[in-house]
């Protein structure tokens, strides 16, 4: 039995440097419910240290998590990796911790990096430089997220910052991307058009929020059978009646 | 200026399509975005870039660039090297920061204003 599921698949957490700090993993879910989102994605930069607590929270609640990241891939490109659990995403932070550029994050300039529990209590300041870039070229981000068993989604194309077309003018051939990602700046129909190019990529909408309020701005809905990241692959190729609706 | 007198001057190592420097450099640009070099960089220009990822080489014969100068004795991916000798188009490295190199090739006459 398939049914529709409405989904913001990329959501920042006060774990990113630049997220608000009232974006707990809590506040998220309590947000996301009254948005009316059945999955969101939890994609923090270069870390996936609130996914857990993400998972915990909205257990009970009718929030599904993904557990995510979003990768910034050695040519300063963003890629957002969805998994169906915190395993998979702690898998790929132990990766890119390993490939991440030295350094200290400053959080003066870049802003806090706050690890938190279930009831919103601060449990660490992460250190990392999770602002800066990793080691990883993209076909070996890609390469690396499917191996784990993940999506690997081009980050808000539209964006002339930190997105691949921005980067790199054009998506490389070859490139084994799941999906592209457009931010709530551009709708669907303009989208189209504008990547016509890319128009064997199955295209999604998400809020890439940074803030409380933006949960939800932009969403994509799918026809599903359960919050699953093996329904939303087969959702992209148009298997078995799962697809995006809109 | 001819390309090849732009190797010997700036000491620049050239990675790709050595058969061709014969290519008069007629200006000059600076971006790691290749988007911007899609939009602004005209035929002929040298380009300055620390991108080393194959989709140099698309953008530098999509835009009939003389060649491209990567800065900082980064080393282009070996794919890069491939699609750029097959497209005749030089890609060099410099040592130099990128300031330091577009200093002395202003000093050489190439500009970035036509």
């Amino acid at each position: 039995m398939l049914k529709e599921f409405k989904a913001d698949l990329h959501i920042h957490t006060c774990l990113s440097p630049c997220g608000d700090l009232k974006m707990s993993p809590k506040a998220i879910v309590e947000e996301a419910e009254k948005k009316g989102l059945d999955i969101i994605g939890v994609c923090d930069h270069n870390s996936a240290e609130n996914i857990k607590v993400a998972i915990k929270v909205a257990s009970g609640t009718k929030v599904n998590i993904l557990a995510g990241m979003e990768v910034t891939s050695a040519e300063e490109a963003h890629l957002v990796a969805l998994f169906d659990g915190p395993e998979q995403a702690l898998e790929l932070q132990d990766i890119v911790y390993a490939n991440l550029l030295p350094g200290e994050n400053d959080e003066s300039i870049f802003g806090y990096q706050v690890v938190v529990n279930e009831l919103d209590e601060v449990e660490d300041l992460n250190k990392r430089l999770l602002i800066g870039a990793t080691t990883l070229t993209l076909d070996k981000s890609v390469e690396i997220i499917h191996s784990l068993g993940g999506l690997a989604i081009a980050s808000h194309i539209d964006k002339e910052s930190f997105s691949i077309i921005g980067q790199l003018g054009v998506i490389p051939e070859g490139l084994e991307l799941d999906a592209l990602e457009i931010s709530p700046h551009m709708n669907r129909e303009e989208a189209k058009t504008k990547f016509s190019q890319y128009s064997d990529y199955p295209l999604i909408s998400s809020s890439d929020a940074h803030f409380l309020e933006d949960i939800g701005k932009k969403s994509t809905v799918f026809l599903l059978k359960e919050a699953k990241i093996g329904e939303i692959r087969k959702a992209f190729g148009n298997v078995e009646g799962r697809r995006i609706l809109s | 200026m001819k390309l090849k007198e732009l190797v010997e001057k700036l000491d620049l190592e050239v990675k790709s399509a050595s058969g061709n420097l014969e290519t008069e450099v007629t200006g000059g640009y600076v971006s790691d975005l290749l988007s911007d070099v899609m939009a602004n960089c005209k035929k002929g220009d040298i380009w300055v870039t620390l991108q080393i990822h194959p989709n140099i080489a698309a953008v530098g014969t999509l835009k009939e660039l003389a060649g491209i100068i990567i800065n900082n004795s980064r080393e282009p991916e070996e794919e890069t090297l491939k699609k750029a000798e097959g497209e005749a188009l030089p890609i060099l490295i410099s040592k130099l920061p990128a300031f330091e190199l577009v200093g002395r090739m202003y000093e050489l006459g190439i500009s970035g204003l036509r």
